[in-house]
């Protein structure tokens, strides 16, 4: 276990070191001038140089390279230009609220996958599978955007029971913040149902085609019991997997979500940031929900580890 | 030609292998989700080719007719604020995502193809980077990784927000094809090519190649699906092709403010591009099932 937790924890941290390589090398892409690219045909020359100094776009790709990461190392995650504040200020609380929103989605989302892949699993080519998987591949499928502005007509507007907007008032309870969350929750779900489902109920028919499964129907114990202690302790591992793999994308992939409902999580930090042509603010935010990414999945690596007593026990890799 | 008497009995003769295809066809086309999809996709490829043909009206032109038109018997899907027949911009509106997201999809399925081969074949060193790279790229999710570029390129025109897309399915290709090329090199027929002293380049991409090319298929129709699902999104939220063309995540992008009361302007694209995302699915999830039968 802790030759593996070792060889993770050494990947991940090449991982990330590699992201701050691909992130940058985007962001210097920009062809010509940066200064001029971002203040516009309108700004004076002297502007324009002021900003290429800040910058530093005046040096080399490599020692700008260096100067950046270098910062990075010591949290300094650079100014916004257009806030002129330091991105991680900005970064945290939408960060913040992202993570409420991704917390929501999964009360609804998980169990309510779950079940849909067992009762697929069990009902495996029977019409219930069937509806079940073609509708979560159809959902998953969904660009965000298309289910949420059907969810806010019928909900919202057609049937008034649910808010339109996803922020609260400041200073607003729990509950109401939740009440809030619902809209663009349930668009999370619908999407992220059949990506959950289709693992479970892979898992569910593979456990049930076993030959332990067949042994425990065969001693006589009742469907349920083999269900509850063979199948699904079996099935559910794997599950673990995909559930961490999409926190990752529900923290990042939030962009259009929030941008439809107005929630202002990273998602509609990075939109604005590119909108407005904030490069430090857009870099910043790109590789923090990257690094979301890589924590979550390792954590979620080391979970499934846990319970796997092959790679727990030291066995295989 | 010593060449042709090595492989000739390691690939079945060509006729044997066109049995296998449209046996595989027939199979694909029996499937009803697969039937409806391919009859909604060819519905609008369809009007992407001839728009002439299925529009009533001018899709584009303004105030042809009465602003805001709610749907009514003249106007089954109402009109704009700009007084266009609605109907006639979602029948117009397949054009430009039937062109990005295929594009896209094949810059991408092509470039990761090649990278998938160059990884799976020589392993070691060039592999061990290549795929440490691909990780990093794939620990950002899709639509932000797009963001970045077209804002750092400075220009959201057709043909960076394709190339985009290309550029980041190559990793995700990449690492599908490499697994499957993993598993080739260990067959027989490899092994022999080597023998014979082929290059590199023959074995890859006369060899093994044509062996996993039926995952190659497999994998372009699935992420065809992701590249309209990524242009849409992008157009959503004003990266993609802006207005006045009639492109549905375009008219969403300009009308969803607006939905509380016009929602006819926001509803009906929406549907559209849920038909269609819809359609390719079911055609992917057909074709891959009888690939991996």
């Amino acid at each position: 276990m802790t030759r593996f937790l070792l060889k993770r924890l050494g990947l991940a941290i090449i991982t990330l070191f590699l992201l701050t390589v691909v992130v940058f090398a985007i962001s210097t892409i920009l062809p010509g001038n940066v200064g001029r690219a971002v203040l516009g045909p309108f700004a004076t020359q002297e502007s324009v140089d002021a900003l290429n100094e800040q910058l530093g776009t005046d040096e080399s790709v490599f020692v700008q390279y260096v100067d950046w990461a270098g910062d990075l190392l010591q949290g300094d995650l650079g100014t916004s230009l257009t806030k002129q504040a330091p991105t991680w200020d900005l970064l945290a609380p939408a960060l913040e609220n992202s993570f409420k929103l991704a917390f929501v989605a999964f009360l609804i989302c998980v169990p309510l996958s779950i079940l849909g892949g067992v009762v697929a699993g069990l009902r495996y080519g029977r019409f219930t599978d069937k509806s079940i998987t073609i509708t979560g591949i159809s959902l998953a499928a969904m660009p965000e955007f298309v289910t949420g502005i059907v969810l806010i007509l019928v909900f919202g507007i057609w049937l008034g029971w649910l808010p339109v907007t996803a922020q609260a008032e400041e200073g607003a309870s729990a509950l109401t913040q939740t009440k809030y969350l619902l809209l663009p929750a349930m668009t999370l779900t619908l999407v992220l149902f059949g990506y959950i489902a289709r693992v479970t109920r892979a898992g569910v028919i593979e456990a049930l085609d076993s030959d332990y499964t067949r042994t425990a129907y065969l001693k006589g114990l009742p469907s349920g019991v083999v269900v509850r202690r063979h199948v699904l302790r079996n099935a559910l591992p794997p599950t673990i997997a995909v559930v961490a793999v999409q926190v990752g994308y529900l923290v990042g992939g939030l962009v259009a979500v929030e941008v439809l409902f107005n929630y202002q999580g990273i998602g509609l930090l990075v939109y604005e940031a590119a909108r407005q042509k904030d490069l430090p603010l857009l870099t910043a935010g790109v590789l923090v929900i990257g690094v979301v990414y890589l924590v979550v999945t390792l954590i979620a690596d080391i979970l499934y580890a846990a319970l796997n007593p092959r790679i727990r026990l030291g066995g295989a890799e | 030609m010593t060449q042709i008497d090595v492989t000739a009995p390691m690939t079945p003769p060509p006729s044997e292998a066109r049995a296998a295809r449209s046996e595989r066809l027939r199979l694909v086309l029996r499937s009803p989700t697969v039937l409806i999809g391919t009859l909604v996709l060819a519905f609008w490829v369809f009007c992407a080719l001839f728009p002439g043909l299925v529009t009533r009206y001018d899709p584009i032109f303004d105030n042809q007719f009465p602003t805001s038109l709610p749907p009514e018997w003249g106007f089954p899907f109402g009109t704009d604020t700009n007084g266009r027949d609605i109907l006639s911009r979602v029948l117009a509106g397949s054009r430009s995502i039937l062109v990005i997201a295929p594009a896209a999809t094949l810059i991408g399925t092509v470039l990761g193809t090649a990278l998938g081969l160059l990884t799976g074949y020589f392993r070691g060193f060039v592999d061990d980077s290549v795929s440490r790279l691909v990780d990093a790229v794939l620990s950002l999710p899709l639509i932000v990784t797009a963001i970045l570029i077209v804002t750092a390129v400075g220009s959201s025109s057709r043909w960076v927000v394709t190339l985009t897309i290309g550029l980041i399915f190559a990793p995700v290709v990449s690492r599908t094809v490499r697994a499957a090329v993993l598993a080739e090199t260990e067959l027989d027929y490899v092994g022999a090519a080597r023998l014979r002293g082929e290059r590199s380049s023959y074995i890859m991409f006369s060899e093994i190649l044509p062996n996993v090319f039926p995952l190659v298929v497999v994998e372009f129709t699935v992420r065809l699906g992701y590249a309209i699902f990524a242009v849409a999104s992008l157009t959503f939220i004003g990266f993609g092709v802006p207005p006045p063309s009639p492109d549905w995540a375009a008219q969403i992008n300009q009308y969803w403010t607006l939905i509380d009361p016009y929602w006819w302007m926001t509803l009906f694209p929406a549907l559209a591009i849920a038909s269609l995302v819809i359609a390719v699915n079911l055609v992917s999830d057909g074709i891959r099932e009888i690939y991996e039968r």
